[in-house]
């Protein structure tokens, strides 16, 4: 017979609660009739990942001292507890911006051609349009399952699936508004580029197992044997693939076509969530399958850091199209999270996990806020069309503003404290070259940066809501996500220290 | 209640106030102005509770930041640090005030602002922990971004760009300095921090104080700035926040490093000097009332930090002195150059004169305002400068001889500033109709020149009352334990 190991089922609730959640938005699409469908199916995902955040900060709590669960293949720490608060709180958020802009865009109607020199949209919305509404939800809670998945695998073979399984509902969200231009040609892109990255994460647990003879992370890392050039060409893969996942350069170039492409709020979630389960994956693993190559993969994260800082950073400089340009600035931003994840000490493990919480709550509001602007002006957002937002919309200006200074490091978010511990973490494990590259990276994008800003407030405004016809649209659910990154991202200034407890107990979890 | 904390939050608060309630633009300036003048009734009842007989920290308090890197919300003022908090209210006042009379675009955003910038000034002047210092020092350049660049001249966008690059050069290469101190000491915290020998975390520190203050040759922004930004903005940038960047030298710079400030004593006090002799001459040549004004702050930071520099007791007494003075007489000498500016559309000096007929008011405040800032005898400049002087002289006499050679050109283009606005022939864009100051413009530079006649009056106040035991040089031994 087959023996099948203990299954800790609480260990993976948050996946199930995620999962459940994701079939009954589905069912939903099949069963509820059309009218209803956008409410059930996004108070459906609501729940689930409001369910999702109960469990894993349960899982926080209750998981003190960390073990492998269900024949040794899942990590049941504070680590995946906390990657998966974080995910589910992205998640929360984006099914509030999804709520009301996916697949529900003004469209030109026949009867009033638009007219060169005016801006295409015209003011007649189509409410019905939402016949995959269910199923973007659908998508997105099985997405936010997988990473929930990811963060905690505790072998190859799970972090291979894992990573599959986010990966793959991720390109069919990229795509899901395959009548927007761009949208499904995005989502080709990510499909091609992001199985390139696969395939090498596959190829290089390959040749580790060839190395090692082991899947497990801990075996792998026991085995310990150094100087092995299967075992450095397999490091070298793996690493290679998670940088594709977590857009640092070089593997990076599929970055600005996805994020531009793609319906923003999908844009938002990835650039948030993606980078978390990327980078404390990439963590856990090097921690604890490679500690006796650190000499080596530190460095290696050190040029990848270096190449995204320098990459990001004066791409971004000549962008006009703003999601484009902040796409280039979270690949900066890898840069910086990467500084942290080399520095390879217990300071570098609390600095990157605390920078990864305001940033994604940054990255995730301007995207949001970018993508509301796009709507209402059913055009792409450019630095030129973005001009007097700030006094037409006063709350989402006044956001994007803390979230354009927090990128930047200034002190009114969670950014500015971020990088200095991510610097601290740096100079304290004696690359003070390293802090200087980011002071001189930092320098860089306060220009584009502040370009958002200088078009928000300070050019004479477009007359492009008068001509698209009476008031933007009011989003309160968009509001009320921006709203939420804002208080994440402000409060992590002010409450630092109990953000890095948090960060501390979770790297407790791994060897050091 | 901490006044100490009262003084940072409650402004930030009111700002928070005036950007969420709908008020109108009368009740959001009211606010706005009341909460200003509430700062400044919180600062006259800390100065009257201020022990001058007692040297440490006082009105202190600490809060949890992040224990972790052993940083934490520390804050508390010294006697000098009293006045510099002093001048920032009194000045944040009278330009919010400013703001209020004129009228300004947008009265929510803008209010908000100067509110948010008060609580950031006042913040630098008594943070006690690096990180925290740091924080305050950014969160001004937030406000002053979007100042300048929404209520701005024409050439705004430029200067703001030229303004964050320079300023945000100089705080990163600080940031860096900074954890590099504080990682070395074990602690970010200036009154518990240990001294430091090392030449490049100095060098860090005075780079980004260089830039604010401004010295030579790390001015490029400042012309820019000083031209395009709204008058009562141009004020609190040459007469409170220049001032950050002297206080950063004389708190950290100084009182943390005493052997790199003695290695590089002399190349500072050259390139303060060439601050002092060649802001002079260009504000002897600048065509009009802001530029020289402008220029004229710059050669105050080079006179400034000279006395920081020169090491002694009489020299950082009168750098002190001459901090609070030269702020008041700046702050009113831009205020003065916006009404100008308000009556004739224009500060150039081809185009003004003859302002003094008929408007007596307007020409008496100018007239004793610029008096006091060409150091006549008995002004509290005249205090300043010369204790900044023999403070120089003791460490020798060229940098005496040169300051005081620098004080006959302040003579020159001061005098020639105001007697192309208020005498001569009549410009071509004064009219007849252009009115005297009026009751509103004359409530809030009164109050300014009267506190400068009171400095002038007793310059001891603030030179007698900024260190303890009237010996600068023994409190910065000690690091100001």
């Amino acid at each position: 017979m087959i023996h099948t190991p203990h299954v800790d089922w609480f260990s993976i609730s948050t996946l199930l609660v995620l999962l459940g959640a994701s079939f009954l938005a589905l069912l939903s699409a099949v069963l509820g009739p059309r009218s209803t469908r956008r409410a059930v199916a996004a108070s459906i995902a609501g729940l689930g990942f409001a369910g999702g955040l109960v469990t894993s900060i349960w899982l926080y709590v209750d998981s003190a001292g960390g073990h492998r669960v269900i024949g040794d293949a899942f990590y049941r720490d504070r680590w995946t507890a906390l990657g998966q608060i974080i995910i589910c709180g992205i998640g929360l958020a984006t099914t509030l911006v999804g709520a009301e802009q996916i697949a529900q865009r003004r469209e030109a109607s026949p009867a009033e051609p638009a007219t060169p020199g005016r801006q295409t949209a015209t003011p007649t919305a189509r409410p019905g349009h939402d016949a995959h509404i269910a199923e973007f939800f659908s998508l997105l809670l099985a997405c936010a399952a997988g990473m929930a998945f990811f963060i905690g695998s505790a072998n190859l073979m799970v972090m291979f699936l894992s990573l599959e399984w986010f990966s793959i509902a991720l390109y069919v969200m990229c795509a899901i508004d395959y009548d927007v231009e761009g949208s499904l040609e995005a989502g080709l892109k990510y499909l091609v580029i992001g199985s390139f990255g696969s395939a090498a994460l596959l190829f290089g647990s390959a040749l580790v197992y060839g190395a090692t003879n082991h899947i497990g992370f801990a075996e792998i890392g026991a085995a310990g044997h150094s100087h092995d050039t299967l075992l450095v060409l397999g490091l070298a893969m793996v690493i290679a693939g998670l940088g594709f996942k977590s857009s640092a350069a070089p593997f990076h170039m599929w970055t600005p076509d996805v994020y531009e492409g793609a319906p923003t709020p999908v844009t938002a979630f990835m650039s948030a969530a993606t980078k978390v389960a990327a980078f404390m994956l990439a963590f856990r693993v090097l921690r604890t399958a490679f500690p006796e190559e650190e000499h080596l993969w530190s460095w290696a994260l050190v040029g990848i850091a270096v190449a995204s800082l320098v990459v990001g950073n004066f791409a971004a400089l000549v962008q006009r199209n703003v999601k484009r340009m902040l796409a280039y600035s979270s690949i900066s931003h890898a840069g910086f999270i990467l500084i942290g994840l080399a520095a390879a000490t217990p300071l570098g493990g609390r600095a990157f996990v605390y920078y990864l919480i305001p940033y994604s709550a940054m990255a995730f509001g301007s995207f949001a806020i970018v993508g509301s602007r796009e709507r209402e002006l059913g055009a792409p957002v450019t630095l030129e069309n973005l001009a007097g937002f700030g006094w037409e919309r006063p709350f989402l200006g006044v956001a994007m503003w803390f979230f354009l200074f927090g990128f930047a490091g200034l002190p009114l978010t969670g950014g500015f404290t971020g990088k200095f511990y991510v610097f601290a973490a740096a100079y304290q494990h004696g690359w003070a070259w390293l802090v200087v590259v980011g002071v001189l990276a930092t320098l860089v994008s306060l220009w584009y940066y502040l370009a958002i800003v200088r078009s928000m407030y300070m050019r004479d405004e477009l007359r492009v809501a008068a001509v698209a016809g009476g008031s933007p649209p009011r989003e309160p659910l968009l509001h009320a996500a921006v709203g939420l990154s804002l208080v994440v991202a402000t409060g992590s200034l002010f409450a630092v220290q109990p953000l890095i407890d948090l960060a501390k107990h979770a790297t407790g979890a791994l060897p050091f | 209640m901490n006044l100490t904390s009262v003084l940072i939050w409650l402004p930030v608060a009111g700002a928070l106030a005036v950007w969420i309630l709908p008020l109108s633009r009368y009740a959001t300036g009211s606010l706005a102005v009341l909460v200003s003048l509430a700062e400044v009734g919180i600062w006259i009842e800390q100065a009257i509770r201020f022990n001058f007989g007692h040297g440490g920290l006082q009105f202190e308090q600490r809060a949890r930041w992040i224990p972790d890197l052993h940083s934490s919300y520390h804050v508390g003022v010294y006697g000098f640090s009293l006045w510099l908090v002093g001048l920032t209210v009194v000045a944040m006042a009278a330009c919010t005030a400013y703001g209020f009379w004129v009228g300004r675009d947008r009265p929510r955003a803008y209010f908000g602002l100067m509110l948010f910038l008060t609580g950031a000034i006042v913040g630098v002047f008594v943070a006690q922990d690096l990180l925290l210092f740091y924080a305050f020092f950014e969160a001004m350049l937030i406000p002053l971004y979007v100042l300048i660049g929404v209520w701005g001249g024409p050439g705004r966008l430029g200067a703001t760009i030229k303004l964050l690059i320079y300023t945000m050069a100089g705080s990163l290469l600080m940031l860096a300095a900074l954890i590099a101190y504080g990682l070395h000491g074990g602690t970010f915290d200036l009154v518990d921090g240990t001294f430091s020998a090392s030449r490049w975390i100095f060098l860090g520190f005075m780079f980004a104080f260089a830039i604010k203050a401004p010295l030579f040759p790390f001015h490029g922004w400042l012309p820019d700035a000083y031209r395009e930004a709204p008058p009562e903005v141009t004020a609190i940038l040459s007469g409170v926040i220049a001032k950050a960047g002297t206080y950063g030298m004389l708190r950290i710079a100084i009182a943390k490093f005493p052997d790199p400030t003695g290695y590089y004593r002399t190349v500072i006090l050259v390139l303060a000097a060439a601050a002092l002799v060649y802001g002079s001459v260009l504000a002897f040549r600048a065509p009009d009332l802001r530029g020289v004004v402008a220029y004229s702050s710059m050669a105050q930071s080079g006179l400034i930090a000279i006395g920081l520099f020169s090491g002694t007791n009489l020299g950082l007494d009168g750098a002190v002195l001459q901090m609070v003075a030269h702020g008041l007489v700046s702050t009113t000498l831009f205020l003065l150059a916006g009404t100008i500016e308000r009556r004739t559309t224009t500060g150039e000096f081809a185009l003004l004169g003859g302002m003094a007929r008929g408007r007596p008011a307007l020409a008496t405040l100018l007239m004793t305002v610029g008096i006091i800032s060409l150091a006549v005898p008995g002004s509290a400049s005249f205090a300043g400068e010369f204790l900044i002087l023999a403070g120089a002289f003791q460490r020798a006499w060229w940098w005496a001889a040169i300051g005081a050679g620098a004080i006959v050109l302040a003579a020159m283009y001061m005098l020639r500033a105001i007697s192309a606005v208020l005498h001569d022939a009549r410009g071509s864009l004064v009219q007849d109709e252009a009115l005297d100051l009026r009751v509103g413009e004359l409530a809030l530079i009164v109050p300014l020149v009267a506190a400068l006649l009171v400095i002038s009056a007793w310059p001891a106040a603030i030179s007698h009352h900024s260190f303890p035991a009237d010996s600068p040089v023994l409190s910065i031994g000690t690091g100001f334990k």
